[in-house]
């Protein structure tokens, strides 16, 4: 490869412009090494996303051909009854593990923050629910929500004096239980990031708190809260995007059971698609998850910013 | 605080060196130990999905890695028209949850436009979608923006080529960056549930998190192979986050509170 520094035989040019050869150059070593990133999100990403927008207005067969339905598989989603109720399974499990994941995650890392050494130890050790593998973390739940007296959970319940529950295996708490191991596995997550927003927050505000003698919950309330903020923000547009498009624990712990009393979205679509073939069906089900994740988005951008002014 | 979070995943260490094969065995205190449940899991193919696993997981992970390391070099040290528009794609990648469009990926893995290979039930399918994640470019891209460019501007003088000063200037200089995106990279692929499920129908190329549900349902074999079985998906992960603890909360805060 030749240098481009190298002494070019000097034409009458203006010494802001690059010879012809190194202007196109710089851009196309760019888009070079841009292409292989480029490429696999263009096949794996966006024509998956196109495909899906447009089977979704379709009657997908086989061997058929495919026949243009237009809106009838969003009607079908809209005015549905399994997919209402999956679509508010979806909404109670995302709500539930978002606001109980960042209040425990709070709690704990007030209560751990601090630069004692051993900290790191549970730090660590609290971290690790976050970072193992979710189907294998929900067969272990699994087995731990084992209804009869025997069950460990319930095992547990009982040196508290609270009586054996049914845990998945009933519909009134199916869902309840799901929830619960999420914000086990979420509040680690949360934790951290408090204990790193906590990091920037003005010790001298404490100090002069302290002085004009605030109590501890007035500090928390005044100081620490505020300043806090945007971290609440980023966790809670998060752990609710993650929530609506919730999957493996659910078709872990449950697959939706029983009688449909934990059936969300993602399982709903899963089967559509993948068990009974409705794949337009499926298809418009996965844009409507779609569209409530950016109007999710977009709602908490412009609480955001109006509390930010 | 440290019991409730760890101790459903001590309680399966212990229970998958146990020897009552009931299906409520699951303890915080063992019984008999035994590592038959390990040998047994040997006869359903267990080492066979962990295998798989590992395959996806090192050549997924390997090229994640050059895929990025390439992008953030043309995005944090080129100037070029359309990179504003690039970024945004990269973004929209990261809001864009691969659960959405799971149902329309099967049918293009089915059959890839223009090219028209069928990527259903080979290791390529499980592999090629996660080569690229907008996290780990980005991450990539904030490190090596602080990179001196005066580096750069010397070894070119020197006469080095663009490929030379990537290989011999800018990688080496990454290495703490490629630390944070390999090891979100191993967790991230090594965790993968729906893409294998989509990919691999025959259940000689099922990844481990995946088998794990008809191990379930296998009733000839006691729960202690399920929870042996469990304890090897875990481990990978766990060991990863144990060595790369410090890249990991790098990575962590530079990825959630910027912004």
């Amino acid at each position: 490869m030749t240098s481009t520094l190298a002494p070019a035989p000097r034409r009458t040019r203006s010494p802001g412009h690059a010879p012809k050869s190194v202007r196109w150059r710089g851009p196309l070593i760019a888009w070079l090494f841009l292409a292989p990133a480029l490429l696999l999100f263009l096949y794996f990403k966006f024509i998956p996303m196109f495909v899906g927008l447009w089977k979704s207005l379709f009657k997908v067969q086989t061997f058929l051909g495919d026949e243009w339905v237009g809106f009838q598989n969003y009607e079908t989603i809209i005015t549905d009854s399994e997919f209402g109720a999956a679509i508010w399974h979806s909404v109670v499990l995302a709500l539930g593990t978002t606001i109980g994941s960042i209040v425990l995650g709070l709690v704990l890392a007030l209560l751990i923050e601090g630069p004692a050494r051993y900290l790191w130890f549970v730090r660590t050790a609290a971290f690790l629910p976050v970072v193992t593998t979710m189907a294998a973390v929900a067969e272990v739940w699994r087995i731990m929500f084992h209804p009869a007296d025997n069950g460990l959970l319930n095992i547990v319940i009982g040196w508290v004096g609270v009586d054996p529950q049914p845990w998945l295996a009933s519909e009134d708490t199916s869902l309840w239980s799901i929830m619960l191991m999420s914000i086990w596995r979420g509040t680690p997550y949360d934790m951290m990031i408090f204990l790193a927003g906590l990091v920037g927050v003005d010790r001298t505000l404490y100090e002069a708190a302290a002085v004009d003698g605030a109590s501890t919950w007035r500090r928390l309330r005044h100081i620490t809260l505020p300043a806090l903020r945007p971290v609440f923000w980023i966790l809670f547009t998060l752990a609710a995007i993650r929530g609506l498009r919730v999957f493996v624990e659910v078709y872990v712990l449950t697959n939706g059971g029983p009688n449909g009393s934990s059936e969300v979205l993602m399982t709903l679509i899963y089967k559509l698609g993948f068990q009974k073939n409705e794949l337009g069906v499926a298809s418009a089900g996965g844009i409507v998850l779609f569209l409530a994740t950016l109007v999710l988005t977009v709602i908490v951008q412009v609480l955001r910013k109006r509390q930010a002014t | 605080m440290v019991v409730v979070f760890t101790g459903p995943l001590v309680g399966l260490l212990i229970s998958a060196f146990n020897k009552t094969l009931d299906p409520t065995s699951f303890s915080l205190w063992p019984d008999e130990f035994t590592l038959e449940n390990f040998v047994q899991a040997k006869d359903k193919n267990v080492y066979l999905y962990l295998l798989n696993s590992f395959i996806v997981v090192g050549f997924g992970l390997l090229l994640q890695m050059l895929v990025s390391v390439f992008a953030a070099y043309s995005l944090a040290r080129k100037k070029f028209r359309g990179m504003t528009i690039v970024m945004l794609l990269m973004l929209t990648t990261m809001m864009l949850p691969e659960e959405i469009i799971a149902i329309p990926l099967s049918l293009v893995l089915a059959d890839l436009p223009v090219l028209h290979l069928n990527l259903i039930g080979t290791y390529a399918g499980m592999i090629l979608p996660v080569g690229a994640w907008g996290f780990s470019i980005l991450v990539m891209t904030e490190f090596m923006k602080e990179v001196p460019v005066e580096l750069e501007e010397a070894a070119r003088i020197d006469g080095a080529g663009e490929l030379r000063i990537f290989a011999t200037i800018i990688v080496p200089l990454c290495r703490p960056a490629l630390g944070v995106i390999g090891v979100f990279g191993f967790t991230m692929i090594w965790d993968q549930y729906l893409l294998p499920l989509i990919v691999a129908p025959e259940s000689d190329m099922w990844t481990l998190p995946i088998a794990l549900r008809s191990l379930r349902s296998d009733e000839e074999v006691g729960i202690g192979v399920l929870l042996a079985a469990s304890l090897l998906a875990l481990l990978p992960s766990i060991i990863a986050f144990l060595a790369f603890q410090r890249q990991f909360m790098r990575g962590l805060t530079s990825g959630a509170v910027k912004g």
